[in-house]
């Protein structure tokens, strides 16, 4: 991984967090909250593959874990979105040939995020998840995460490849 | 580097250990976290990130150009047409500026029967939903006398209180939080609870559990909060909500209620954060005035129509 592209990846998940707190989570929407950060770790795993897409969904989780108003245990977020940029990033090839893999990354990113998170919560008797709350969160994070991905995704690969090609002009 | 190799799967393994080690080192240390100088780091060095960000992402309103040529009828138009806007955003600005100095009265209203010293602070950031918790941060922090453990409220009545506190802002847990447990009173009355928090199921409402299972609890009465042992982090006399539907059979241990909070929890924007507690216990002074019953029970009108000729 150059480090132009490191930079951007940096950029774009402190943009992402920062939007995801102070904005998106403010919308007056039934539900979840559209997911901006794991859509910025799907699309750069996407882009750079598994290795990139795992660094990338630990720093980010981490984030998530670490800035204010965040309340729950250090690590959960970094686990979860680990995982989730690594079998993105195994989707790699296939996303390139075909524009409905991508949708269907996002769509399983979205759901099996909510998932582990909240089962990883169940692990450690979390007195918040509750099996109504997940199934209340479910169709709506689904939904936001892959309208958000529309334009967030194809945004997150064209800034990669355009870095990615100066850094092989130099 | 871009292949599932070897190596991407020992730093899989590595990276999943790391995870799950922070979060078994974080949830056994519980309250004195080893982590907790790391997220006072990122609060210091996030908080201001996210005031910007809120800034930014608050009511942005359009900057109407102001100079604009008088020629012909078209100009005149165009001219007019933009006078319009500006003075329909003035009205608007204007009316969201009345809303924050209502806001702000009934917040030192709060304050003043209640005698607490209250620092002001804007809501500027919200966890995601998907994170299961019910936090906000505020922009208000150890630099302004914000201090963890401290009571926050608003206008309404209790929001919740501060769980960490960085220099510029703190988080809040909110009253609605499961993880959050509020000794309450019973207005005119002796009797003592706890509220705890519901999370998203059945909108907000809190769950109140009295300690005398002989007391009685009606809907429509109204709690306010009882006061922690040496004020922290509740201070006495804050209004809680109102008791809504009554649960459990007499005879039972506890009595249970579910509570309406006074406060709107996905509408939070300007609270305040008492940094210093009243010397007496206002009691119930602070609850806003009750209803007279003229209002609350409308007399029923019946209207009777006498037809001439009775029968059709």
């Amino acid at each position: 991984m150059s480090a132009p592209r490191v930079a951007l990846t940096a950029v774009l998940v402190v943009v992402a967090l920062a939007l995801q707190v102070t904005f998106l989570s403010r919308l007056p929407l039934p539900g979840a909250t559209p997911d901006l950060v794991l859509l910025v770790v799907v699309a750069t795993a996407l882009s750079g593959g598994p290795t990139v897409g795992l660094l990338t969904g630990f720093a980010a989780g981490l984030a998530l874990d670490l800035v204010p108003p965040a309340d729950h245990e250090v690590g959960r977020w970094a686990l979860v979105l680990t995982v989730v940029g690594y079998l993105s990033g195994l989707t790699q090839v296939e996303s390139r040939r075909s524009a409905f893999v991508p949708l269907v990354v996002v769509a399983a990113a979205a759901v099996g995020s909510v998932l582990l998170y909240a089962g990883v919560g169940a692990l450690l008797d979390d007195p918040n998840v509750t099996w109504s709350a997940v199934t209340d969160l479910l169709p709506t994070a689904l939904v936001y995460d892959v309208v958000l991905s529309a334009f967030a995704v194809p945004a997150v690969l064209a800034l990669s490849r355009r870095v990615e090609h100066e850094a092989v002009l130099r | 580097m871009n292949r599932d190799t070897r190596r991407t799967r020992v730093l899989l393994a590595l990276l999943l250990v790391t995870s799950v080690a922070l979060v078994l080192i974080d949830h056994r240390a519980a309250d004195e976290s080893p982590l907790d100088g790391v997220r006072g780091a990122a609060a210091a060095v996030f908080g201001p990130v996210e005031q910007v960000a809120a800034a930014i992402a608050g009511p942005v309103s359009d900057a109407v150009d102001g100079v604009s040529s008088i020629g012909d009828d078209a100009d005149e138009v165009d001219r007019l047409r933009r006078r319009n806007e500006e003075l329909t955003r003035r009205l608007r600005t204007g009316e969201l500026d009345r809303n924050r100095a209502a806001q702000l009265d009934s917040l030192l209203h709060v304050a003043a029967t209640g005698r607490y010293r209250v620092v002001p602070a804007q809501v500027i950031a919200i966890g995601a939903a998907q994170s299961f918790s019910w936090t906000v941060t505020i922009d208000a922090g150890t630099r302004d006398g914000v201090r963890a453990d401290m009571t926050v409220l608003d206008g309404d009545g209790l929001v919740g209180r501060v769980k960490t506190a960085g220099p510029s802002t703190a988080t809040v847990l909110l009253a609605v939080d499961p993880e959050s447990s509020v000794g309450v009173r019973l207005e005119g009355s002796m009797e003592v609870g706890f509220t705890t928090g519901q999370g998203i199921d059945d909108d907000g409402a809190l769950d109140l559990r009295l300690l005398d299972g002989q007391s009685t609890v009606a809907p429509g009465d109204r709690l306010v909060t009882f006061g922690s042992q040496g004020d922290t982090p509740y201070v006495p006399g804050v209004p809680v909500g109102v008791a809504r539907r009554v649960q459990g059979s007499p005879g039972s241990q506890t009595r249970t209620a579910v509570v309406e909070p006074y406060v709107d929890f996905t509408a939070l924007d300007l609270v305040g954060v008492v940094v210093e507690p009243p010397r007496t216990d206002p009691r119930d002074a602070v609850l806003p005035p009750r209803p007279t019953p003229s209002e609350s029970t409308p007399r029923p009108t019946v209207t009777v129509t006498v037809q001439p000729g009775g029968r059709r």
